[in-house]
């Protein structure tokens, strides 16, 4: 059934999670959120199919397109919030 | 999962991981959403909570600063006491009251029923939601478009209109970034394309004004963000999109005037056509049209601010 | 015909939930931030492409299936996208990376720089 895929995501996702709390470095963190984010477009797919409901399908697309832009607007602030970090007292 | 994230959110030190997080626990409270069926508030939370307020945070993260400030323990548990306490207090109090979904609660049988069943007749459209957003609860709506407007109105009387001031530093385009540049140019004409779809097809799925608002808006934050403040403020000037918070406002308000001078009270979309049913689809149309104006405006405003202000020691030639 | 559109979708469904789960143990257990980008790569883009594909073929309506093909298309256009950016800010942000001392190998295998590869 469509459980099984739904879990699969389920249980990509949960890793995703973790590698973003664990990772080392800052960009594990935005590769992580950036799965996460491709991941749950998936999952609302599947859970719309599963439903029978045509409209998650929107949601869907929404998503995936805020997550890019995100991603992009997380790299372009990371390039320069680091330079203000020495200028900057927090 | 959602218990793990907010955790982690207020224990982590570094803010641009709690920034980050942030996204996340809006991805999640989306998911949580459509489990719910609920499809329109799913849309909303995804495209503003993971999109629109990660961008916002992570602007003024570029002007403060990644590291929160190391405080010591605290001292004293009044204020834990008193924050268990009022929850204990309210999980009481929802204890009286019905379910959730129960069959018998007054919601359901008096207010619920006469929406769902009558709503078709009174105003011919399929999605129950934005008949009761811009119909039903009309003046609601009023009030969060007036609430956006003003938010924006505060936003840039605190930090200076944005454009007025041409010494400021401006932050330049990723001018090496070329494959996203490219594929950003293909991208943006598309998302506005879908940003209409969604405006307009409010009536019928998802969407309406709020959501496509919070789209057109990623679309030129998009723009911005690879392209450079100073090519978008050409393509948008900060004098247009003030016009455009305030044109929003005067629209949805514009409408209710004119159901007042047809015969009919404010905001009642019957009297704006030869028969009810097309008055109240030319209502929700204009008022979402409005709605949709008036939170593109806003945000892109707020965008145009934060970006505006921040120190850029890397000067690239464009 | 209804069997078998059944059958393939489920193939394609079964073997894009696997190749996650095989990204997803990348994520967790590569030593270093390339080698897990080129796991979370496979995701994004083999993944999601055939669980989208196989969701397509149990589609009921035709507006399902062109939107679905607009997910597609997105999710190909922007997840490789994706992933460069995050290599090449990695590379050439501002604040130097923290490759792992161990495997320096893993700063060779980008490419230099993106011109020579443009389309």
């Amino acid at each position: 059934m469509y459980y099984a895929v739904s879990i699969a995501i389920l249980i990509v996702m949960i890793v995703a999670l973790t590698r973003a709390l664990l990772g080392p470095t800052i960009y594990d963190r935005i590769l992580a959120i950036n799965t996460f984010g491709t991941k749950t477009v998936l999952l609302i797919a599947v859970l719309g199919l599963l439903a029978g409901r045509f409209d998650y399908i929107d949601i869907a697309l929404v998503y995936a397109l805020i997550n890019f832009i995100s991603i992009v607007a997380v790299l372009r602030f990371f390039e320069y919030g680091t330079q203000n970090e020495g200028e900057q007292e927090s | 999962m959602l218990a793990v994230t907010a955790l982690s959110v207020v224990f982590l030190r570094d803010l641009f991981t709690t920034v980050m997080l942030f996204g996340i626990y809006s991805l999640l409270s989306a998911g949580f959403f459509v489990t719910m069926d609920a499809v329109d508030v799913a849309l909303t939370e995804a495209s503003v909570g993971a999109g629109v307020t990660t961008m916002l945070m992570l602007g003024t993260l570029a002007l403060t600063g990644r590291k929160e400030k190391a405080h010591r323990k605290p001292t004293s548990m009044l204020p834990l006491a008193v924050v268990t306490v009022t929850g204990l207090v309210l999980i009481y109090g929802t204890l009286d009251m019905p379910f959730l979904g129960d069959p018998d609660a007054p919601v359901h049988q008096h207010v619920a029923p006469r929406y769902i069943e009558q709503s078709y007749e009174e105003i011919g459209m399929p999605n129950i939601v934005t008949s009761v957003l811009a119909s039903y609860r009309g003046f609601d709506t009023l009030g969060e478009v007036v609430v956006i407007f003003t938010a924006g109105l505060g936003v840039l009387t605190l930090l200076g209109l944005s454009g007025d001031s041409p010494h400021r530093a401006r932050p330049v385009a990723m001018g090496h970034h070329l494959v996203l540049r490219v594929i950003a140019r293909a991208l943006i004409p598309l998302i506005l394309l879908y940003a209409l779809y969604i405006q307009f097809h409010g009536d019928y799925g998802p969407g309406g004004g709020f959501q496509a608002g919070v789209i057109f808006g990623a679309a030129i934050i998009l723009y911005t963000l690879l392209f450079g403040l100073t090519k978008a403020e050409r393509v948008i000037t900060p004098v247009f999109l003030r016009y455009m918070m305030a044109a929003g406002v005067l629209i949805y308000g514009g409408t209710g005037v004119l159901s007042l001078l047809l015969g009919g009270e404010f905001l009642n979309y019957n009297v704006l056509a030869h028969d009810p049913l097309h008055g109240q689809h030319y209502g929700i149309i204009a008022v979402e049209f409005g709605v949709g104006v008036t939170v593109t405006a806003v945000i892109i405003s707020i965008f145009f601010n934060f970006t505006g202000r921040g120190s850029q020691p890397q000067e690239e030639k464009q | 015909m209804a069997e078998l559109l059944d059958i393939l979708s489920w193939i394609l469904l079964l073997g894009g939930g696997f190749l996650g789960i095989t990204g997803a143990v990348g994520l967790f257990r590569f030593p270093d931030f390339f080698t897990r980008l080129h796991a979370a790569s496979v995701t994004d883009t083999l993944c999601a492409g055939m669980i989208v594909l196989g969701l397509m073929l149990q589609a009921t309506d035709a507006m399902m299936v062109i939107k679905l093909l607009l997910i597609l298309l997105i999710l190909t256009y922007t997840s490789p996208t994706a992933a460069h950016a995050l290599a090449k800010s990695a590379l050439h942000g501002g604040l130097r990376p923290q490759l792992e001392p161990e495997s320096p190998a893993g700063a060779e295998d980008r490419p230099e720089g993106e011109s020579p590869s443009q389309p």
